[in-house]
């Protein structure tokens, strides 16, 4: 039972994971990107289009092409996402929360009406769509993985989506801390005057983060269908884990290792009430709300601190004017 | 003849109407420290701009190494070689010294902060600067920091280095220190340009002195057969007739006594030491100082918005002939004592009006406690606006456009037409005619003189001599945070004053 809770929370973390990696890429270069529940839920169903129009053109599935079809589409679809962001916010310095919650509603908005559409094309009778072929390609295990025991079930029994998360998280680490590209990018997210005057060139830096932020944030969308829900779309079955994954940054105070763990803990905290027996329906929506109620604590605790390291990138939200010195 | 490391011929820059820089012409060698001298506004600091990169020159030419050149950025800048140090320093808060260094250097992939670090120190040895290369900027001092920027400059293999007003934020130990480094460059073969008004610096550092008055180069001459009072003169010039008019003050009574007021910033440096002085109704007490030397911290602590560390500030109630202390006491606080108090400030959109709101709006910000239902009345401040719009002739649409909208002059006009309207016993006004042009000016010394001869006890801090010379009853000289002298501005020379603002009284201190 313990083994099948670490199995569930890791999977219910992933795509929180992937969401705050994203994230906290994209603040380290000053944009603070609100649009990511709607980025995730666009990379979802871009993944499902994608996998929809394979898997109803072809007889049986190429295992790589049912993969790499899905993934290239949610991709694309998060990568749009992030350019309208940046459009709005580092061209034409829009104030980033209102762009942010804007595209979040859009993005909740163009994930329901894409996947409403596929469910009446294809007829179904439940308000859900399933490819279930697309899933188990994205859910292809270590062939060694289930002859290990607990050990197997704990570390190797995920999909490759999941690895992919933790590398990407560990990855981002050391580039912003050990790369001179990670070095500019964060001096632009801290002092874009600065940077501007060392000659680092502010916009193409915002840019390229917050694009790259949206598409790794969209892939968390694309995990949560394929491999959490078994490929089945359902809308608003996503949830507000876009918001769970932007607490994640800020419990993980911008570190995208320390997100690692994090994002598992949020995903136990999560799923916890599954496995708390004889549990009120109060009590299940109350357990729910720790993640939150976590994020909050930290919060408080960072801004007692007052550790310069611990505090988001100085100028998070702010639009860069290089004419207002 | 050698070939200078640069030089500028007849450099010519506008903003606008305003000339900041007027056919400036001047040269650097290697292995020599040129001081630009100059007071507030004379252009020194456009003048280096132009050098860095930052403005373009309108016309006139720069060479380096004897060929001309052409510098359109920053980055420009530095691939002449030309460093320069900003006032308000370029740094990330949060990174390390050894990373601000090497910021921004076209290196590809890992970063070799080891092979940086021995370069950096390779630098600090040389020149002898003493600097943690893995601390925080934000745990350094103002030192520290300006430290990190020259060794930057450096770093990018600048050899010409030009320093905005480097001593503005040091303490006199810390200048020491930076000279000999100074010093030490310039025997290295480096040419330095040091942005200063500090006489006795110019004196101890500097192998030869250009002068700016007024965008307008005045001369160069050698450091070793200049002395205080021939720079002082080149800086401040003739006096210039302006014909303000000045009346004598009639029955004066004291109205305002401040006592060894002494307020310190957050560094912990005293920005106001033991200041003591007193005003009278009827006259126009001048304030007469280089920027920053306290006289915002002045105003602002009489006004209420500035901690006093000690000191008294004694108002005299003419209605009451009861005596107040202000000190520590908010805006509202004082107002409520019956103390009619009015205050322009410097910062005119910031402190003194709303951009955004219009001038009905902004004559409410003084008067809206005064309203008796929870609704606004608008039609009294409506009337105000009006009647301020019609007597100073302030150009705007209609008493409804928004302030942010008018010009500097007419802004001006609606924020001291206010603060009059409230009829003040005291009216105290930070560079008002700062960016106004010769007409608003007037109107602004008429406006000053009407409140004087109402028996209204005015403040006036201002940066022209010649005017505070024609205008002021008596003119108060800060230095520093100190008072370094009050005169009689019926009397006093304008070199009088200019070396009340620039001597270092305490200059056999310096090195403690």
């Amino acid at each position: 039972m313990l083994v099948a809770f670490i199995q569930r929370a890791v999977m219910q973390g992933i795509p929180l994971l992937f969401g705050s990696t994203g994230e906290i890429i994209t603040e380290k270069g000053g944009n603070l990107n609100l649009g990511i529940p709607g980025i995730m839920y666009v990379g979802g169903i871009s993944g499902v289009i994608g996998a929809f129009a394979y898997e109803s053109s072809v007889e049986t599935v190429n295992p790589f092409l049912a993969v790499m079809i899905p993934l290239l589409a949610s991709l694309l679809g998060s990568l749009l996402m992030g350019l309208i962001y940046c459009v709005l916010t580092v061209t034409l310095r829009a104030n980033q929360n209102v762009t942010g919650l804007a595209l979040t509603t859009f993005g909740v908005g163009f994930g329901n009406f894409f996947g409403g559409s596929l469910i009446k094309i294809v007829g179904s009778d439940m308000p859900s769509i399933a490819l279930t072929q697309t899933s188990v390609c994205f859910k292809t295990q270590l062939p060694f993985a289930d002859k290990l025991g607990w050990f197997g079930d704990v570390f190797l029994s995920y999909s490759f989506l999941a690895y992919l998360a933790i590398v990407i998280a560990l990855l981002a680490s050391f580039f912003f801390n050990k790369t001179s590209f990670g070095l500019k990018l964060r001096s632009v997210g801290e002092n874009p005057a600065t940077a501007d005057a060392a000659g680092i060139n502010v916009e193409k830096y915002k840019y390229f983060s917050t694009c790259v932020g949206s598409m790794i944030a969209g892939l968390g969308g694309l995990y949560y269908v394929m491999d959490y829900a078994n490929g089945v779309w359902s809308n608003d079955g996503f949830g507000d884990r876009g918001w769970l994954a932007i607490a994640l940054v800020i419990f993980a105070i911008w570190k995208p290792n320390l997100s690692i763990l994090g994002s598992i803990l949020f995903g136990g905290l999560f799923i916890i009430h599954n496995y708390i027996p004889n549990i009120s329906f109060e009590m299940q929506e109350i357990i729910k709300m720790t993640p939150y109620a976590v994020t909050i604590i930290v919060l408080v605790v960072i801004s007692m601190r007052r550790k310069r390291e611990h505090q988001p990138p100085a100028s998070l939200g702010l639009s860069y004017f290089r004419e207002e010195r | 003849m050698v070939t200078p490391a640069i030089e500028l011929k007849n450099l010519t820059k506008t903003f606008g109407n305003v000339i900041a820089n007027k056919d400036v012409s001047l040269v650097v060698n290697r292995g020599e420290i040129l001081s630009i001298l100059g007071e507030n506004g004379s252009g020194k600091t456009t003048l280096m701009n132009m050098i860095s990169g930052i403005y373009f020159p309108d016309h006139g030419q720069i060479f380096i190494d004897g060929k001309e050149v052409v510098i359109r950025s920053p980055k420009d800048a530095f691939d002449y070689s030309i460093g320069m140090i900003h006032q308000h320093f370029k740094l990330v808060d949060v990174f390390t010294a050894a990373e601000n260094i090497v910021l921004g250097l076209n290196e590809k992939g890992r970063y070799d902060i080891k092979k940086s670090t021995k370069k950096i120190k390779e630098i600090c040895d040389l020149y002898g600067f003493e600097l943690n290369l893995e601390k925080k900027i934000y745990e350094m001092s103002v030192s520290e920091k300006q430290t990190v920027e020259i060794i930057k400059v450096l770093y990018r293999g600048a050899d010409i280095l030009i320093l905005d007003e480097p001593t503005a934020v040091l303490t006199p130990q810390e200048t020491q220190k930076l000279f000999a480094i100074l010093r030490r460059m310039r025997d290295d073969g480096k040419a330095i340009i040091i942005i200063t008004h500090k006489l006795h610096e110019v004196l101890s550092l500097s192998d030869r002195v250009s002068v700016l008055r007024k965008g307008e180069y005045i001369g160069t001459v050698v450091t070793k057969e200049a002395d205080e009072s021939v720079l002082t003169e080149m800086m401040v010039g003739k006096k210039v007739e302006l014909n303000i008019g000045r009346s004598e003050p009639e029955n004066p009574e004291l109205r305002l006594e401040v006592k060894k007021l002494t307020c310190f910033n957050r560094e912990g440096v005293p920005v106001l030491n033991d200041v003591t002085f007193d005003v009278s109704s009827g006259e126009i007490l001048g304030i007469a100082g280089i920027a920053g030397s306290g006289q915002r911290e002045l105003l602002e602590s009489i006004a209420g918005l500035q901690k006093v560390n000690e000191g008294e500030i004694i108002y005299h109630n003419p209605k009451t002939g009861k005596t107040d202390n202000l000190r520590d006491k908010t805006p509202m606080k004082i107002r409520d004592l019956g103390v009619r108090l009015s205050f322009v400030p410097e910062d005119r959109l910031g402190m003194g009006l709303v951009g955004n709101m219009d001038i009905v709006d902004n004559m409410m910000l003084r008067s809206y406690r005064k309203g008796k239902s929870v609704f606004l009345q608008r039609k009294q401040p409506k009337e105000l606006a009006d009647k301020i719009i019609a007597d100073l002739e302030v150009v705007t649409p209609g008493a409804e456009t928004p302030v942010r909208r008018l010009s500097g002059g007419n802004v001006q006009k609606v924020l001291v037409g206010r603060e009059i309207a409230s009829s003040p016993t005291v009216f105290m006004a930070a560079y008002p005619v700062r960016g106004l042009d010769i007409n608003s000016s007037y109107l602004i010394y008429n406006l000053l003189n009407e409140q004087k001869q109402k028996g209204v006890a005015v403040i006036f801090v201002g940066e022209d001599l010649d005017v505070l010379l024609e205008l002021c009853d008596r003119i108060l000289v800060v230095n520093s945070g100190k008072i370094t002298g009050i005169v009689d501005a019926r009397t006093a020379t304008k070199e009088e004053i200019g070396l009340l603002m620039t001597k270092n009284d305490n200059g056999g201190e310096t090195i403690e």
